[in-house]
């Protein structure tokens, strides 16, 4: 992947399929770290599911659903220094609270690391593909703060769809402004 | 500052036009969201296809939708066009560009680009 911006569009994406309602995406900066994490309550993974889902050659094709897009995100913070975690709780072991989180830190100062790149546009796209799910959109660098939550939205919004065009514009523009009013440099893409 | 009053205007404004436009689109985009596709660059062709059809006053008539891996990675980003009572275009190697163009031509003109377009897929 080109962004970093990216892997984070394609793992949320595993989120959507597993069924999730509530979808988060953080982005934490202390100093030279970036950490990533995308959780959700979607269905989750088994045990032995979970293990196989970062080793892109052991992967059979039952598993092949979840394809390249993890192996690569995990890949992508272990060459930069960091480290990536992954958790899950299926929905058959734990009915009430299940879900996945999955996390990487990155080291901005490695040759290696992949720029973060237009991440609004991230978050506009996953809106717009599927605007029944409640998406919540922090990043955070040092004290500073950039929030999105669709429900809070979706209240003002009444039976408008969250993912109608003038809506998805909006809140591209939202996030851009929270940026700057921020003090912090607006996501753009670097390709 | 954005503001979530100007939200409440967009919905005010929006609010009698959404019923009106339930059910009246006969073409439908599709742009495949997989890691096939996000890798070679439907981020943009997305986004070019959501913001041209929307200025472009086609809301009513086009929806933009998502999907996953359709299946010729090779050939990504992969944008198909559905009509009613018509055939599938499904166009291949997508830009933005292109998407630009597909919206103008297309969706706008009712004219398929054959150069970008495979053939049964």
């Amino acid at each position: 992947m080109k962004e970093l911006s990216l892997n984070i569009l394609d793992i949320a994406k595993n989120s959507v399929k597993a069924g999730a309602t509530e979808i988060t995406v953080a982005l934490t900066e202390t100093g030279d770290a970036l950490d990533i994490e995308i959780a959700d309550n979607g269905c989750g993974m088994k045990p032995d599911f979970l293990a196989a889902v970062t080793d892109p050659f052991t992967t059979t094709r039952t598993t092949r659903s979840v394809g390249l897009g993890i192996p690569f995100f995990k890949m992508e913070s272990e060459m930069t220094g960091g480290t990536f975690r992954i958790e899950s709780t299926h929905e058959e072991d734990d009915p009430v609270s299940h879900g996945t989180v999955i996390g990487a830190t990155f080291m901005k100062g490695h040759i290696d690391f992949i720029p973060l790149g237009d991440v609004i546009s991230t978050v506009t796209v996953l809106i717009q593909g599927d605007d029944q799910i409640r998406w919540v959109f922090r990043h955070r660098v040092g004290e500073k703060e950039v929030f999105l939550d669709t429900d809070e939205l979706k209240a003002v919004l009444g039976d408008v769809p969250l993912s109608e065009p003038e809506v998805v514009a909006w809140i591209g523009d939202y996030l851009k402004e929270q940026y700057e009013d921020a003090g912090l440099p607006v996501p753009a893409s670097g390709v | 500052m954005k503001s979530l009053a100007e939200l409440q205007a967009i919905r005010e404004k929006m609010q009698n036009k959404v019923v009106l436009r339930e059910g009246s689109g006969n073409l439908r985009v599709v742009v495949g969201m997989a890691t096939c596709g996000i890798a070679a660059g439907a981020r943009p062709v997305l986004n070019t296809f959501v913001e041209e059809v929307a200025n472009s006053g086609l809301a009513d008539k086009v929806t933009v939708t998502q999907t996953g891996c359709i299946g010729i990675c090779q050939f990504e980003p992969v944008v198909e066009v559905y009509e009613a009572g018509k055939e599938k275009v499904t166009y291949v190697k997508m830009t933005a560009e292109k998407a630009k163009e597909v919206v103008e031509k297309h969706l706008k003109g009712g004219q398929v680009i054959e150069e970008y377009a495979i053939k049964n897929i």
